[in-house]
């Protein structure tokens, strides 16, 4: 086990999760502004 | 008569090992019905390509190459990515968003869950792999097999027979693998948590409209990712529009079933046993099971963290979490079933099924994530 390596991609964890967690975010978003312009009038 | 049998003293001893794996994954997919469309012709390849001097594959006869049937298929359809492309407009057609569209925050549980695959890239690289092979052999952890081989033959790597028998078994066992460590994270007052769930309809024009702005959204930020989100976007959006309901049915059964078909069959052209059978294999099984653990617990760790923060009545069920793997539907029914073991009267699969399909879209989002970050 090379632990210098192991941190080394530490940066691009970090990133990646970030990154879908972002993208996740404005999904959601986007998803709760379609619900409420296009969702179904009670 | 001689000339006959001659081949046989090219049979070596780790082309049988080939065959007995071969058999083992015909086995499992006959008698333990362990994700059988794609075990199995992947076993049947295994004993095909294994065989000595198998016309199957390219082999050189008298100084000659003889470019073999299955080398043909890799070539054509997975070396430039075409099967799971077409594959994933079947996977997009069969799924219905509805669970997600009406509860849209459980999209989050999606992303949480995506955890295992930078974990297991990180083990991986730290173990001794290249970065690169590293990074396909993390994205077993999308629990998603066109996703594992568009990345792992975007990245070229040599490893892409071993990390799809681990993505496909893996995602059989997704019922051994995943109770255990949804106990070991939880109390038994955590499983029992009720979730309320209120049926709210999703009009047409969400429905028509979420793929277009999913293929937007995910193409703009990670662009290497929109063939994968948009493929199956597209089969969603057929699935969906309401007036190709014959080409939808196409894309679900005929579409899915022909490249399904031929999938596992060309998988076998890197289950030759010169490439197959290497301590590397060993330890890419072990790293897939690590990734499906640490999706997992990915999950469910997030869910704990969010009741935190969540005030009482208000709570979530931490084992949805679980859930955003995206081992469709099977994560989603395991942890349905825990929550009547722990309470019979704790109904979690609407909230899990949502989970489940945002972890469909969270998989590509990862895939494509890893495809900007190193590609």
């Amino acid at each position: 086990m090379n632990f210098d390596v192991l941190l080394s991609t530490f940066p691009v964890m970090v990133k990646g999760m970030l990154g879908i967690f972002i993208v996740t975010c404005v999904i959601i978003l986007v998803m709760n502004l379609l619900n409420k312009f296009t969702g179904e009038k009670k | 008569m001689s000339e006959l049998f001659s081949n046989v003293s090219n049979i070596t001893w780790q082309q049988i090992v080939m065959w007995i794996i071969g058999a083992v994954l015909i086995y499992l997919a006959i008698k333990k019905d362990m994700e059988p469309s794609l075990l199995l012709p992947m076993g049947f390849g295994a004993i095909l390509v294994n065989l000595p001097m198998s016309g199957a594959v390219t082999q050189i006869y008298d100084g000659v190459q003889e470019v073999g049937v299955i080398d043909v298929l890799f070539n054509s359809g997975i070396a430039n990515e075409l099967f799971p492309l077409l594959l994933f407009v079947g996977i997009g057609a069969m799924i219905d968003f509805g669970p997600l569209l009406s509860n849209p925050k459980l999209m989050i549980f999606g992303a949480a869950a995506q955890f295992g695959i930078f974990f297991t890239f990180s083990l991986a690289a730290a173990v001794g792999f290249d970065i690169k092979d590293a990074a396909s052999i993390g994205i077993i952890g999308a629990a998603d097999g066109p996703t594992s081989i568009f990345v792992a033959n975007y990245f070229n790597s040599r490893y892409i027979g071993a990390i799809m028998v681990a993505a496909y078994s893996y995602m059989a066992l997704v019922p051994l693998v995943q109770p255990p460590v949804i106990r070991l994270l939880t109390t038994k007052k955590e499983r029992r948590i009720r979730m309320e769930y209120t049926q709210k309809s999703v009009s047409k024009t969400t429905k028509i409209l979420f793929p277009i702005i999913i293929t937007v959204i995910t193409g703009i930020v990670s662009p290497r990712s929109v063939a994968l989100i948009g493929f199956l976007m597209f089969g969603n959006l057929v699935r969906e529009c309401g007036v190709l309901d014959s080409l939808s049915d196409t894309a679900q059964k005929v579409l899915a079933n022909l490249i399904t078909l031929f999938l596992g069959i060309t998988i076998a052209t890197k289950m030759q046993a010169g490439m197959f059978l290497t301590k590397e294999t060993l330890m890419i099984i072990s790293l897939g099971l690590i990734a499906f653990i640490f999706d997992t617990a990915g999950g469910v760790v997030f869910a704990k963290i969010l009741n935190l923060f969540l005030k009482k009545g208000k709570k979530i069920n931490p084992m949805i979490g679980a859930a955003g793997i995206s081992a469709f539907p099977m994560s989603a029914r395991v942890v349905h079933k825990m929550g009547l073991q722990e309470d019979n009267q704790n109904f979690l699969l609407m909230h899990s099924i949502g989970v489940n399909v945002s972890g469909q879209i969270a998989s590509v989002i990862a895939g494509g994530m890893i495809l900007n970050l190193l590609g």
